[in-house]
């Protein structure tokens, strides 16, 4: 099947052996796109940088600097400068990023791959019932206004979650489960994952919808191939390029949104420092009056994030999409 | 057309229903109820078992949402539990001019101005011009407002004294600008680029080719032709524009200390004033769903080949 040309016929284009020569051929076309090759570096640079924060930051995020103290500008000892509290800005920053890059991917994995393709494959596969009661279910979450959704979800599930990790503490004898910040990030996760999983679990089913016509799933079919194998060997594979794209062009927004909750005073709690709290203590009209450079370091890295997300799925687009092509 | 329209409304109960069952249910789930919230610091048992019953909160939960129900299908959103004695109703009316003001004045600019600027760089195309726009239309898309608004209030209001800082006037005062392009801007960039990409795809099309081989001129091929088709795509997007506004106006309601919906339903929710942001999600559910329906209209209206049954 290797062999067959690329003008062949629609029946096989989706075959499984060609499938990873695509994803092959598609990764080369990536590799000589300058900006995905940019993006692709500037991302690995701020993950690495936020997954490592604890090792690279020059302080740590709640260390006072007492002779800094009234929110310095930058200098060669704290390169964006000091917080009103004498905070050094680009290690709560660094903190701020590990956040982020954390309860994304996090989200972004369970939204689409977990939640989204599963349904997405139940839904296309079986139709019927099964079909309708998650495609209504999904309308309903759409229907709901996108921000209104995540900050309700956000706001009423923390008490709850406190309460339940402050019964645990208790009666577990575990310490400091609320103090970690573990609530924070499952509850920003479920935020996220509320409006992530839709679009996914819709565009699978429509892969599948139109994939279960073509020959080959009948020819497996037929040879009494199970459903299993037929959903996750057939399927899925064919279903690829889209699920990374869409995961890709969904991470800008998942970044965006994280920000705009912690930002709201909903995602991660202070003192754990986070690129939205820091936009909201750089932000407010008293300390851009005098200290507007404390919004800097925050606001690039908030920026960088989104951006390279943002064009690394065009760029995917571009060379995953047969249309676009 | 007219039978597909009523089917649609008839799902909106649906939907409303489901919407208020979820955020209630969700309400449900807040440990404590809202009473102590509301006494604060002048918590008795005592003050708490006249709260509750005055708000109808020693009930069970299902008579509760059945109640709160009944008076939301007359039109009533109930009683604000953080505005003693305020009906929701007349709270949210007055914010609700406001947000709608304000979302019009960014709608407009996204419009306005992100039609023509991707109308006309997809006549660039091939120059230096298209790349550099498309460029920094995702660029500028890509900026989170809560950065773009304070370096705005920054670069504006402290540096240049243009406009005031803060506050609301109207739409026809001066304070409305910064907040409306604040939340316009990625809309702009967004429209851009999607106007572009839809004026590429008409521009390339046999029919463009035959007007243009029958003798048009350019500017009646533009606007009777290309125009007019390229739109077709960007009306459905219209309903999304405009709920993708609404997560700007939080913020900008926010920091320019406007005040509207966005500020109103983050303030309930810290002080746990559930009625409010009950209706909020009601209305928000409504509004949304009928200007998705709105927009399908609107697809049939413009391009007459589709049929909806």
């Amino acid at each position: 099947m290797a062999t067959v040309g690329a003008d062949s016929l629609a029946s096989d284009r989706l075959s499984r052996s060609r499938s990873k020569g695509h994803l092959a051929r598609a990764t080369e076309r990536l590799m000589g796109k300058k900006i995905a090759v940019a993006c692709i570096v500037i991302l690995a640079l701020l993950y690495l940088a936020g997954i490592f924060a604890a090792w690279i930051s020059p302080y740590g995020y709640e260390d006072l600097d007492y002779t800094a103290f009234q929110g310095d500008p930058p200098s060669l000892s704290h390169w964006a400068g000091t917080d009103l509290l004498g905070r050094d800005v680009l290690t709560r920053v660094l903190w701020g990023i590990q956040n982020t890059v954390i309860l994304t991917v996090v989200s972004i994995v369970i939204a689409g791959p977990v939640i989204g393709v599963s349904l997405g494959l139940v839904s296309g596969y079986f139709g019927g019932k099964i079909d309708s009661l998650v495609m209504r279910v999904g309308e309903l979450f759409a229907a709901f206004p996108e921000v209104l959704l995540v900050i309700i979800i956000a706001a009423t599930l923390r008490p709850r979650f406190v309460t339940w990790a402050r019964w645990v503490e208790d009666n577990w004898g575990l310490d400091g489960i609320v103090r970690s910040g573990v609530v924070d990030y499952f509850v920003v996760s479920v935020a996220l994952v509320s409006f992530g999983w839709i679009g996914m679990a819709r565009l699978v089913r429509g892969q599948v919808l139109s994939l279960k016509e073509m020959q080959y799933a009948e020819a497996a079919r037929a040879l009494g191939a199970s459903t299993k194998r037929i959903l996750f060997v057939h399927m899925l594979p064919n279903a690829i390029s889209p699920i990374v794209v869409t995961m890709t062009m969904g991470m800008g927004t998942m970044v965006g949104t994280e920000i705009f909750l912690s930002w709201l005073g909903l995602g991660i709690q202070p003192p754990r420092p986070s690129l939205g709290i820091l936009l909201l203590e750089g932000g407010s009209l008293t300390v851009l009056k005098v200290k507007p450079w404390l919004l800097l370091a925050p606001g690039i890295a908030a920026w960088a994030l989104v951006l390279a997300w943002n064009l690394l799925g065009d760029a995917l687009n571009d060379v995953l999409n047969p249309r676009t092509r | 057309m007219g039978k597909y329209i009523v089917r649609r409304l008839m799902w909106l109960p649906v939907i409303m229903f489901a919407t208020s069952l979820m955020v209630f249910s969700l309400f449900r789930l807040v440990p404590g109820d809202p009473v102590t919230v509301m006494l604060g610091a002048r918590y008795t048992e005592e003050r708490a078992e006249r709260l509750r019953e005055t708000f109808g909160l020693d009930r069970h939960i299902a008579v509760q949402y059945v109640d709160y129900m009944a008076g939301v299908f007359r039109g009533d959103f109930g009683e604000s539990f953080r505005f003693r004695g305020r009906a929701v109703n007349e709270l949210l009316w007055a914010k609700i001019k406001v947000s709608a003001q304000l979302n019009i004045a960014a709608l407009t600019i996204v419009i306005g101005l992100g039609l023509p600027l991707g109308f006309y760089i997809a006549h660039k195309q091939g120059s230096w011009q298209d790349p550099l726009a498309v460029a920094s239309a995702v660029m500028i898309m890509s900026i989170p407002i809560m950065v773009t608004a304070p370096f705005m209030l920054w670069a504006f209001c402290l540096k240049l004294h243009w406009v005031p800082c803060s506050g609301w006037g109207g739409f026809f005062d001066a304070r409305i600008v910064i907040p409306a392009i604040v939340m316009g801007v990625p809309g702009i960039a967004g429209m851009a680029r999607l106007m572009r990409a839809s004026t590429l795809d008409v521009m390339h099309q046999d029919f463009i080719r035959t007007a243009r081989a029958k003798g048009l001129d350019e500017t009646t091929i533009d606007r009777r032709h290309v125009f007019k088709n390229a739109m077709i795509p960007i009306v459905t997007v219209l309903s999304f524009t405009l709920a993708g506004l609404l997560g700007g106006s939080v913020i900008a309601e926010r920091i320019m200390g406007i005040p509207g919906v966005g500020r109103l339903v983050v303030e309930s929710l810290f002080e746990r004033d559930y009625p409010v942001v009950m209706a909020v999600s009601m209305v928000g559910t409504f509004v949304f769903v009928l200007a998705i329906l709105a927009a399908d209209i609107a697809y049939a209206y413009v391009d007459p080949r589709i049929r909806y049954r």
